[in-house]
This record gives structure tokens, sequence and C-alpha cells, in this order.
């Protein structure tokens, strides 16, 4: 495992993951435009790992994530979720987009948009019934958020919004969760409870892989990164990618030397 | 006035005014049911901008078949309403401008061609006029063979029922049934557009079916009452019903009672209003069902129970 690490980070690409892996990309190109959000990008996750996506602003970070799942167009790529084409595994995948990408002012309680996270059970034509209900309520307990349920969405703090996000992605029951910056803009607790809910998930055997922006925490929530500016700078386990020469590749000047040291890096 | 209503409510009344009424309250529905989720989608001006096109492409299609029959007309405001729909795509990505403008682009141009063409060629024979396109023509979509309530059950009688009417009912039947079996799907995908595509929902197709269903809507509904009331209903009461409630079905369910109330209380004022105050006039339905929907906008904004819901994010 650690000698095909290696060997990845020399630039051969290598199947560490295995064929069945979580995610397989081969060079994903996403644009907007005439300008590459993300350039021929390769990654590979490997089940029951926790991966940190790490990058300036700007980088491609979401649009690498909304790429694979085929949200935005692809240019170009193979993308392979547990071996397959993403149609063929979509009940095995639950994605968090960012929570400022939607209207908060929309009319619907919590429970409303959990249950949003039980579509695929429900049925076409078919409304959600009592124990679609049952099942919403336990997943917003998970994330301390079942006092809520009727609350109007738009009453909540960020990182209630940000909790009941997450619980509508546990209430897909998935064995691959994709979080675009579940951390920003949250308090301290909320950062805790979904630290918990998602190191819960791992120690499930499930995948977590999530864009995150605050560097000193990568080492306490991860256990590997993929470091992305428009292409792929590394990828690898925390240990050995993670460092301060990494950094600077992906961030170029815009991350201060004294930033890098007080970082605890491979 | 309660001698008025009573007689209001007698034969004449089924001959006079229960047609242009029921056909109001269909039309009514019809644009608002769609509405809602144009609203919530920040699309509401495709409603205004359809109907606005609907005038060009009458008279296009009145240029071309010279008759002025039902399914010609629907046919060319059809088509003048993908027109303008393509067109708005087009400007939106080639002027690199906001949605909104390019829709107030593209229906302002489509409308004033559509009056320049009916100017410039020989429509004056026939019953097409700008007037005619705003204000519709409610009240003379009367039921001539009724003779009473009872008129309802004789199959002579409703044959003659004004087209308009189980025109719209069908239109009113098929916007229900659509939105009724993707409800799901359009709720989901109206909140949240990426999680939506993630979960498989269609939301490309979802939403071009929408625009379809609005298109459908400002059509039949424009032929019976004007762009006034079709403009109207896209967006009043929809946005009347979002500040009585905080649950989607709820504000559905709003939208459709003030598009209701408004239609019948429009159609009422307008025609034996006037009188209470001495005058011998009647004023336009189209008009007068627009500004009731206007005032109870302004009623909700004052003391819908939601209304105050922006600026109450408590942060944590």
């Amino acid at each position: 495992m650690r000698q095909a690490e290696l060997i990845a980070q020399a630039g051969k690409i290598v199947d560490v993951a295995g064929k069945d892996a979580p995610l397989t990309v081969r060079g994903l190109t996403v644009s907007y435009g005439n300008k590459p959000a993300v350039f021929s990008v390769d990654a590979s996750i490997p089940a029951g790992s926790m991966t940190a996506i790490i990058g300036p602003n700007g980088a491609g970070k979401s649009t690498f994530l909304k790429g694979t799942l085929g949200v935005v167009p692809r240019l170009s790529g193979e993308v392979r979720i547990f071996g397959k084409p993403f149609h063929e595994a979509r009940d095995r995948v639950a994605y968090v987009p960012q929570r400022a990408s939607v209207d908060w002012d929309f009319p619907a309680r919590v429970i409303d948009v959990v249950l949003m996270g039980l579509y695929g059970s429900v049925g076409l034509f078919r409304m959600w019934r009592a124990r679609h209900r049952q099942q919403a309520m336990a997943c917003l307990d998970r994330v301390g958020m079942a006092d809520f349920a009727d609350r109007q969405i738009g009453q909540l703090s960020g990182g209630q919004q940000q909790r009941v996000f997450l619980a509508r992605a546990l209430a897909q029951n998935a064995e691959f969760y994709l979080l675009d910056e579940p951390f920003a803009g949250v308090d301290a607790a909320t950062e805790r409870a979904i630290v918990t809910v998602l190191k819960d998930l791992k120690a499930e055997g499930r995948t977590v892989v999530c864009v995150h922006h605050d560097l000193s925490t990568v080492n306490e929530y991860f256990d590997r990164v993929l470091l992305i500016n428009v292409r792929r700078i590394a990828e690898g386990p925390v240990e050995t990618t993670f460092t301060a020469e990494h950094l600077q590749e992906t961030y170029g000047g815009r991350l201060a030397e004294t930033h890098i040291n007080d970082l605890r890096l491979a | 006035m309660i001698n008025d209503l009573i007689t209001a409510l007698g034969a004449e009344f089924v001959q006079l005014s229960l047609t242009p009424i029921l056909i109001g309250v269909l039309a009514a529905i019809a644009c608002a049911l769609p509405g809602n989720f144009l609203l919530l989608r920040r699309q509401a001006l495709i409603g205004d901008a359809i109907s606005h096109v609907v005038l060009p492409g009458i008279v296009a299609a009145f240029l071309v078949t010279g008759t002025i029959s039902a399914i010609p007309m629907m046919l060319g405001a059809g088509a003048a309403a993908i027109v303008a729909v393509v067109m708005i795509e087009v400007v939106k990505r080639l002027g690199r401008v906001e949605p909104g403008a390019a829709m107030g682009l593209v229906f302002t141009t489509l409308f004033a061609a559509g009056v320049l063409l009916l100017e410039m060629t020989d429509t004056s024979s026939v019953h097409i006029d700008v007037q005619h396109a705003l204000l519709g023509n409610l009240e003379s979509l009367i039921w001539f063979d009724a003779e009473g309530w009872s008129s309802l059950l004789d199959p002579q009688a409703l044959a003659t029922l004004p087209p308009q009417l189980p025109r719209l009912a069908i239109v009113l039947v098929g916007i229900m049934l659509f939105i009724g079996l993707f409800w799901k799907e359009l709720k989901i995908s109206t909140f949240d557009a990426a999680f939506a595509g993630a979960i498989g929902i269609r939301t490309g197709i979802l939403g071009f079916a929408l625009v379809v269903c609005t298109a459908i809507a400002a059509v039949a509904a424009f032929d019976a009452v004007g762009s006034i009331i079709v403009i109207a209903m896209f967006v009043c009461p929809p946005a009347s019903a979002r500040l009585m409630t905080n649950q989607l079905g709820r504000q559905v369910a709003w939208s459709v009672l003030f598009a209701t109330i408004s239609a019948i209380l429009g159609y009422v004022f307008a025609g034996y209003g006037p009188g209470w105050f001495g005058s011998p006039y009647a004023v336009s339905a189209a008009g007068m069902i627009a500004t009731i929907s206007g005032i109870i906008m302004l009623l909700t904004c004052l003391f819908g129970p939601q209304r105050k819901r922006t600026g109450q994010q408590a942060e944590a």
C-alpha cells in the first residue's frame, strides 16, 4: 500500500484503491466558458477512507465534486463509482452541496428537507409516508436536530442548516459521502457534531470525501488528502502527502511561510 | 344591494355571469399553480414573457391562416412562446446578461413587434386588437342557451357553453396532474437543483416541462381573459401565499384560494360594483380581477403571518 502510494506520487497513475473503489477518476476536465475549472484531474479514493480535498479559492474543488457526480457536464474524463458509471451506482452515493448554494427562504420545514434524502425509497408518483418520517427523525436525532423538525429552515443558524444537510445525506444511507465545505461558516459545536458523525460513518466502513478549507484541522479530521489547483497536485495519506512542499505548490505564494510552519505537517 | 344580489343569482346570473366567473376562476388557478414554482425558482418573469409574446403569435397565425378560429390561434401562440424561450436562452448566453434582463428584452421586443404587425396589416375586420390582447373578453363569454340553474343538467344547453370553459378545464386538469405526479421532483429540484441532479432527478427536462405548462396555461387563459390577468395570476397569488405559510403544499393551496377569490370578487365588483356607487357603467373584469389580486398581495404583505421571514435568522 505504502509503495503503491509512493508510485502514485511519482506521477504514475496507479489504482491504489482497487478496481471497485468508491471513486476512481481519470483525466477529469470541466470547463465553464473557455477556461477549464478542473483540468485532467486523476483521483482514486479507497474504501473506508476519509479524504480532504484541499486547494485555494477557485481551484475547482467544488467543480471536481460536481463533475464526478455529473451535476455539471464533463468535457472529458472517466469517472467510476464502485467500478461503475455514476448512474448505475447512484443509490450508494450521498452528496451534500455547499450550504450557500440553496435559498433557505424556501417554504419547507427541517423535516421536509431530510425527507428529500429518502427520495430513492419512496418511488415514482408516490408520497412520503409515516415510516419515512420516522427514518428522517432518526437522522435528525443523529445530528442533534430532532427538536427542530417542524422549524422553518430559514429560521436556523448556519450551523443548524449544515446539520440538516448532513441529516438529509444520512437519510440516503449511502456507502460513499461527498460533502462540499461542510465546515464553512459553522459554529464550534456544529463542527464537533459533524466530525463525530463523519468519523462514525468511517468507523462503519463507509467512505467520506470533504472539500475542506481549514488547513489546521486536516491532521485531526482526515487520513488522506487530495490537493487540487485546477490540476491535481498530489494525493495520498496525510502523513506523506500533506507536506509544506505540496502546499506551496498548491497555493503558490498565497500561503505565508509562517502559516505553513504553524501546521502540523508531515 | 341585497336585492341586487338575489336577482343576481337567478336565471340571468346563470346566463350572463356564471360562465365568465367559472372561466375567470379556471384561468386564474391554471396560472397560479405553475406560478408557485416559477416564483420559487426566481423565474416569475417567464410567465410575463410568455403571455406577452402570445400577441405576435396570434397575429402571425391570423396572417398565415386568415381565420381567427381557436386551433391556429393557439398553435401560433404556442410557437411564439417556444420562440421566446429559445430567444431568452440565446440572449442570456450570447449577451451574457442576467436572466431577468434577457426576459425583459425579449418579451417587450416581441410584444412591440406584435403591435406593429397588427397595425401594418389589415386585421381591422376581425376581432384582434391590442385592447383585446390585454383585457380579453371575459364579459362576452356568456351562455346564450342557459335558462337558469337547471340548464346545468341539460345536455343541449351544455353543448352551447363557451368553448373556452371546457378548454381551460382540460388545461387545468393537465397542470394539476403534472404538479401532483411530479410533486417530489418539483419540490426537490426547486429547492436544491444540484442535489436533485445527484439523486437522479432529470432537472433539465423537469424545468422545461414546467415552462411548457406555463406556456399552455398562458395561451389557454389569454384567449379567454387577456394577458393582464395571466401576468397577475402567475405572480400575485403565489407571492401572497408565500407570506401565509412556510410549507410548500400549503403555499400552493393558499395560492389557489387567492386566485379564486380574485377571479370571483374581481368579476362581481367590475360588473356590479360601479352600480352600488350609482354609476351606470361596468368596468373591465380583467382589470378588476388583477387589481384584487394586487390588493390581496398588499394585505398579506401587511398582515401575512410569515411576512417577516428574512432578517430573522439567528446566528448561533
